[in-house]
């Protein structure tokens, strides 16, 4: 471990957070960034909770595949395998929460449901085996991902929650004003660019 | 035979999965960059979508209702995977430009909504029908939005230069803010012109769990169907 291994980790972060944000750049999870933008709240704990399945699905994920599927040579079923284990442990989260810390499962249960279809958390596992990231590096990748996840849907939840009382044009009230405002933030989050 | 015309209609135009339904945002903003991706991402989820409805169709009587959402989930990752081995091996050049959205298919909402709405109680020849009806309109509409943003960000069509040489491309069109742009433009002059669409309540939601309605998906519509897991087959039918 060398100080040349944390720059590296350094710049993966940065870039999975604001560069190639997930949201904005990528174009994952849009469902529920333009869904659960409502409220300022709702969005926060709707972060939370893609922050705590990512990262634990970017170590689970990375682990079988370095020790399983490569291994054997089974680099192929990575998609099966990956949405297979998504989808399990999105449902094992929720009951071991519910068991354990009710008070976390008050805060994240109902969003946990939800992220099992949110493209992101399958993007991010892609991501991480096409790059070739190692464990330590995945787990970095996919935290960074999610807090990018986050922060683009609380600024956009704290825009729509002012726009509520503004008088827009009828035909965009609704959706396309939503659409408008995350062109401007992903023309905003441009300005990441040259950070690396 | 007019009713397999009008599955074909019926994805083509009155329940287009992107101008009517609002299905699958995620590929419709991120591939739309230039006409080719379009069409090999709408081909591809065609195919995967042809083949899960037909093998669901297939065995929808000896599925046990328990095991469904995994039983899907393994069908259309393998359908995803054929795609994505076939296209790696003829046509590598669509595969690099796709990158990680050909295997993302498999969370592409257009593909569980018509599994679970339209394959899952009908026979194999109408769910086929439904499938190509549906992959087409799908592969329609991203080839539309593909073919506005390339000729505006770029001046081509499907890389043919389209627009005099005094046209100076609008950039913006082919990076990741126009996408969002084109989308709000699209949804907006449909709210205006009263157009049927998911966005604005007056087009047709799809029978998809949740309403299939991504634009107002939240906590409250997402739980009401699936808290009481008992009751959720009746209102599902109800819809």
């Amino acid at each position: 471990m060398n100080s040349q291994y944390f720059v590296n980790l350094l710049i993966i972060a940065i870039s999975a957070a604001f560069i190639n944000n997930v949201v904005l750049s990528q174009f994952l999870g849009i469902c529920s960034f333009l869904g659960i933008s409502n409220k300022i709240k709702t969005a926060s704990g709707m972060g939370f909770a893609v922050i705590f399945v990512i990262t634990l699905s970017s170590i689970i994920c990375s682990l079988i595949y370095d020790f399983i599927l490569l291994p054997m040579d089974l680099e192929y079923l990575k998609t099966i395998v990956f949405i297979i284990i998504i989808a399990a442990l999105v449902q094992l989260v929720e009951m071991v929460i519910k068991k354990y810390s009710p008070a976390l499962y008050d805060a994240l249960g109902v969003y946990l449901p939800l992220i099992t279809t949110n493209c992101a958390v399958l993007g991010v596992a892609l991501i991480n085996v096409e790059n070739g990231f190692d464990i330590v590096e995945s787990i970095v990748n996919g935290f960074a991902t999610a807090a990018g996840f986050l922060v683009a849907i609380v600024v956009l939840a704290g825009i729509r929650e002012r726009m509520e009382h503004n008088d827009i044009t009828v035909s965009f009230r609704g959706f396309p004003i939503t659409l408008v405002t995350a062109t401007l933030m992903a023309m905003a989050f441009y300005g990441f660019a040259g950070l690396v | 035979m007019s009713k397999y015309f009008e599955r074909l209609s019926n994805g083509l135009f009155k329940e287009n999965p992107i101008f009517i339904l609002m299905l699958g945002m995620c590929p419709t903003l991120a591939v739309t960059t230039s006409a080719t991706n379009a069409i090999g991402m709408g081909l591809s989820t065609t195919v995967v979508l042809l083949a899960s409805n037909v093998i669901i169709a297939a065995l929808r009587k000896f599925i046990p209702d328990k095991v469904r959402m995994p039983y899907y989930i393994v069908v259309v990752a393998s359908m995803v995977t054929i795609v994505e081995l076939l296209l790696k091996a003829y046509f590598p050049s669509i595969n690099e430009s796709l990158g990680i959205y050909i295997p993302l298919i498999v969370v592409n909402c257009i593909i569980f909504g018509r599994v679970e709405a339209y394959a899952a109680k009908n026979s194999v020849g109408l769910s086929l029908f439904d499938g190509i009806g549906m992959g087409l309109g799908f592969t329609m509409a991203l080839v539309l939005i593909g073919s506005f943003r390339e000729l505006l960000g770029a001046g081509t069509v499907f890389g043919l230069q389209v627009m005099p040489n005094s046209f100076e491309p609008i950039s913006i069109f082919v990076q990741a803010p126009g996408a969002f742009l084109v989308v709000a433009m699209l949804t907006a002059l449909q709210n205006k012109l009263k157009l049927p669409s998911a966005t604005n309540g007056s087009g047709k939601k799809s029978a998809l769990s949740c309403g299939g309605d991504c634009a107002n998906c939240n906590e409250d519509t997402y739980t009401a169907y699936h808290e009481g897991d008992k009751n959720n087959e009746a209102k599902g039918k109800g819809e």
